[in-house]
């Protein structure tokens, strides 16, 4: 197992490190944009971008970049927005606004999601599951933006009980003040109607398939409850497979969901890489894919070693 | 245990004619392919027909409307902008343009003057009226969208000015109107004050720019009087009480190009494009016919999503084929090469593509690289498994043993076994290019907004946010034809499935 989880993270690295190239090379290859003159010395700038040597061939400049992140943790400074500023910086005060968001997006969908696969697998064939496996059906084909819309003119417009764009973090005190929460809602409602039916269908027919196992009518006969029979072979079974995608949305969070945020005015990570290709900040853009790609590949990597964490014959298996 | 057998006698014994067929009798039915199988269990699950026919609607929605559409993309008229849905067969059930709103006394009696003008009332319905505590009157109405945009300026040239002249002497449709003698500056509400062709109480008095009305309650006209009839060279027809006591209604004013002339847009539009401007679905803040821009934007979402499953179909099952069928390091190379493309995400790579190619080779084709680059990526992963599951059977031993080649076992003996799995896939796909699409160009990373002939959902998405309160037509129809398309695909899709891999019904592939 250990083995196997150094490989799979050196293979990650060296994923990361031919994306960032790929990324770096062909950003690189693009025009810098013009300067702005606004108030603006341009020679300042050119002499900025001849000194953060963006004249070199194009390899040098990605051994310094590499260089700087690995020595000084330095990811560049923006150019076209935040001029001046570190873009790690940025990024760390953007990314608490997504993690809050998604973070309680994903403590309302994990028990709602799971408690309606489970009650649909348990009435299996009964008109509750085909409601709710219908409802699962429409509410995962609607794009999130459809609901964010949706819920924007019923709550906020028509019921008039949230408001419609975030909170300022000057106004709200901090994040995880109540006015702060209450202008949250919206965008959480949106975010989750898509992850509890993804929840709900995963959780469903993973039980709904344990549930026929022979060892379930062994755990029945031998005199276990319905109750204690799901609870102790039956969800444990199924977890193998949930768990591990319960992982995966973890890690997902940081990335969030550009459209919501732009929808909802959260300024989030995904709202910055969104603004930085508009403004065409390369430096933002190359930081943020770099963060993306990351976010996607440790995700994957932690479905597949939970997967052997959880499950001892997935762990034994490797061995062999 | 032993059976007891009856003793046969020899004589009932006969040998079977050499001469007649031994095999089987003839199978009282047809035998049953592959696909029609697939076929007699997709029609019996109903929602997946109910799907497929609904998409198939669809698709023909988006590929007639633009052509028997009067309106296209390129299609703005700034007047018309933010104009509510009207529908002539619907029109009794409120599908009519209209709009309920609450208007002061100086507002009601504004729409209602448009009416009195020209006979075309903007005015639909008074439910009520009350006072409120300063005693000021204030109307619960309904006004119809189009009619309220009333009277315009517009500046004509002398042929122009004359062919209208003519068009109003042939049809007797009063296009021009008289123009105003004074304009009050302070009540200028649309279209630079065109409406007002009625005295308004001066703004000394106090007034929210109502009306001054004479004794019998009706408006006084404001029009720009001579005496001479042939001013200006106006020698159409007249409205009602020009030329009573010898004053004439002035109706253009020439200036360095033309003439200038107050119209009623309504006819005016109808001089122009031959028909009277009513928006099934309403009409966005450019004045752009949404259901034109629906259409084409579903069009174009449908036809790129089907090219992009088509090709990552192909490139998938060839990429896929031969990683499944060699195996060993012909796989293993490859499946690293397929992993790190997997592994890109994909906004990365529609961005990157976006800003590299979208001003060489134009904003779609960029698009669809995008999509093609990492896409296939998926099939060929499926395929691969499927060569695997299927590559080591005896039948495929069998065939190699009777000296087929490669390809020929591939796609002749373990391909068409994939093919359900494989198609489905790709069905699977379409759902999601929609959704990226309509995301990318609601983000403006695809910009299709300078694009005449074409847009998208997620365009027409973003530029109907802002309406969300005041207009929610413009967002209504695009989001739910998406919701609506988003789940006939995924219907279809697992009725495919379920149809191909019966075994899989209800799990997730």
């Amino acid at each position: 197992m250990t083995k196997y989880i150094i490989k799979r993270i050196l293979l990650m690295f060296l994923t990361l490190f031919i994306i960032t190239v790929m990324c770096f090379v062909l950003i690189k290859l693009l025009p810098l944009p013009a300067v702005r003159e606004m108030g603006k010395d341009i020679n300042l700038v050119l002499m900025r971008r001849e000194k953060m040597g963006y004249n070199r061939p194009i390899m040098v400049q990605f051994f310094l970049y590499v260089k700087n992140i690995l020595t000084e943790w330095d990811w560049g400074v923006g150019e076209q927005m935040y001029e001046g500023l570190e873009i790690w910086d940025v990024m760390m005060q953007k990314l608490p606004y997504t993690v809050v968001v998604n973070l309680y997006s994903i403590l309302v969908s994990i028990p709602l999601g799971l408690g309606l696969g489970i009650y649909a697998a348990l009435k299996k064939n009964k008109w509750q599951d085909a409601f709710i496996s219908t409802m699962v059906m429409v509410f995962i084909s609607v794009p999130s933006y459809v609901y964010a819309f949706l819920v924007q003119y019923i709550f906020c417009f028509k019921l008039n009980w949230f408001p419609l764009q975030l909170a300022s973090l000057s106004k709200a005190g901090s994040l995880f003040s109540g006015t702060m929460f209450i202008s949250m809602v919206p965008a959480i409602m949106s975010l989750s109607f898509g992850v509890i039916a993804g929840f709900t269908r995963y959780t469903r027919a993973e039980l709904s398939e344990v549930l026929t196992g022979d060892y379930m009518l062994l755990a029945r006969t031998k005199g276990l409850t319905k109750a204690q029979a799901i609870s102790r072979h039956a969800m444990r079974n199924a977890m193998v497979v949930i768990l591990p995608m319960i992982f995966g949305e973890f890690i997902g969070i940081l990335g969030g969901s550009m459209i919501i945020e732009n929808i909802f005015g959260i300024p989030g990570i995904g709202n910055l890489y969104v603004n930085s290709i508009n403004v065409r900040d390369y430096n933002f853009f190359m930081a943020l894919n770099v963060f993306y790609t990351l976010i996607g590949l440790v995700s994957g990597i932690v479905i597949d070693i939970s997967y052997g964490l959880i499950d001892p014959r997935i762990r034994m298996g490797s061995k062999k | 245990m032993t059976t007891n057998i009856p003793n046969i006698p020899k004589e009932k014994f006969a040998f079977v004619p050499r001469s007649e067929k031994i095999h089987d009798e003839k199978l009282q039915t047809k035998a049953v392919g592959y696909l029609g199988d697939a076929w007699n269990r997709f029609r019996t699950n109903k929602s997946a027909v109910v799907a497929f026919v609904l998409i198939m609607i669809l698709l023909v929605f988006a590929l007639v409307v633009p052509e028997i559409s009067s309106f296209s993309v390129a299609f703005r008229d700034g007047y018309y902008k933010l104009s509510l849905p009207r529908s002539d067969f619907f029109y009794s059930l409120g599908w009519d343009g209209g709009k309920n709103e609450q208007q002061s006394e100086a507002g009601y009696l504004y729409l209602n003057s448009i009416g009195v003008e020209s006979g075309d009332s903007a005015v639909m319905k008074v439910y009520d009226s009350f006072q409120d505590a300063t005693g000021q009157t204030f109307y619960n109405l309904r006004s119809d969208s189009y009619s309220s945009v009333g009277y315009v300026f517009v500046n004509l040239s002398e042929a122009e000015y004359q062919a209208l002249m003519k068009y109003q002497d042939d049809t007797g449709i009063q296009v021009m109107y008289p123009l105003q003698a004074t304009m009050n500056k302070h009540f200028v509400r649309a279209n630079d004050g065109a409406n007002f062709w009625y005295k308004l109480q001066s703004e000394a008095q106090g007034t929210t720019g109502a009306p001054v009305l004479d004794e019998n309650g009706q408006y006084i006209p404001n029009y720009l009087t001579s005496n001479d009839p042939a001013k200006a060279g106006y020698v159409s027809s007249r409205i009602k009480g020009d030329g009573e006591n010898g004053v004439w209604y002035t109706y253009a004013q020439k200036n360095q190009t033309g003439y200038r002339v107050r119209v009623h847009y309504k006819e005016y539009f109808k001089y122009i494009n031959g028909f009277y401007c009513s928006f099934l679905f309403g009409s966005n803040v450019y004045g752009q016919d949404i259901l034109t821009c629906l259409a084409v934007g579903a069009r174009f979402s449908l036809l790129l999503a089907i090219c992009v499953a088509t090709i990552n179909f192909i490139l998938g099952v060839i990429y896929g084929s031969i990683e499944g069928y060699y195996g060993g390091w012909v796989d293993m190379i490859m499946e690293r090469i397929s992993d790190i493309l997997a592994d890109v995400p994909f906004i990365v790579v529609a961005t990157l593509f976006q800003l590299h190619l979208a001003n060489k080779v134009g904003v779609v084709p960029s698009l669809l690289f995008a999509f093609i680059l990492t896409g296939w990526v998926g099939t060929a992963a499926r395929v691969r498994t499927q060569f695997y599951r299927f590559k080591g059977q005896e039948y495929v031993l069998a065939a190699r043993t009777l000296g087929a080649s490669d390809s020929r076992l591939i796609f002749k003996h373990i391909f068409p076994n994939s093919l359900g799995t494989i198609i489905t896939g790709a069905v699977m796909t379409i759902p999601g290019v929609i959704f990226s699409e309509s995301m990318l160009s609601y983000l403006h990373i695809i910009n299709l907004d300078t694009s005449s002939t074409l847009t998208s959902i997620g365009t027409m998405l973003s530029n109907g946010k802002d309406y969300l309160s005041t207009y929610p037509h413009i967002l209504f129809f695009p989001a739910f034809f998406i919701a609506i398309l988003e789940i006939c695909f995924n219907l279809f899709g697992n009725g495919l499935r379920d149809a191909f891999n019966p075994s899989l019904r209800g799990a997730e592939d």
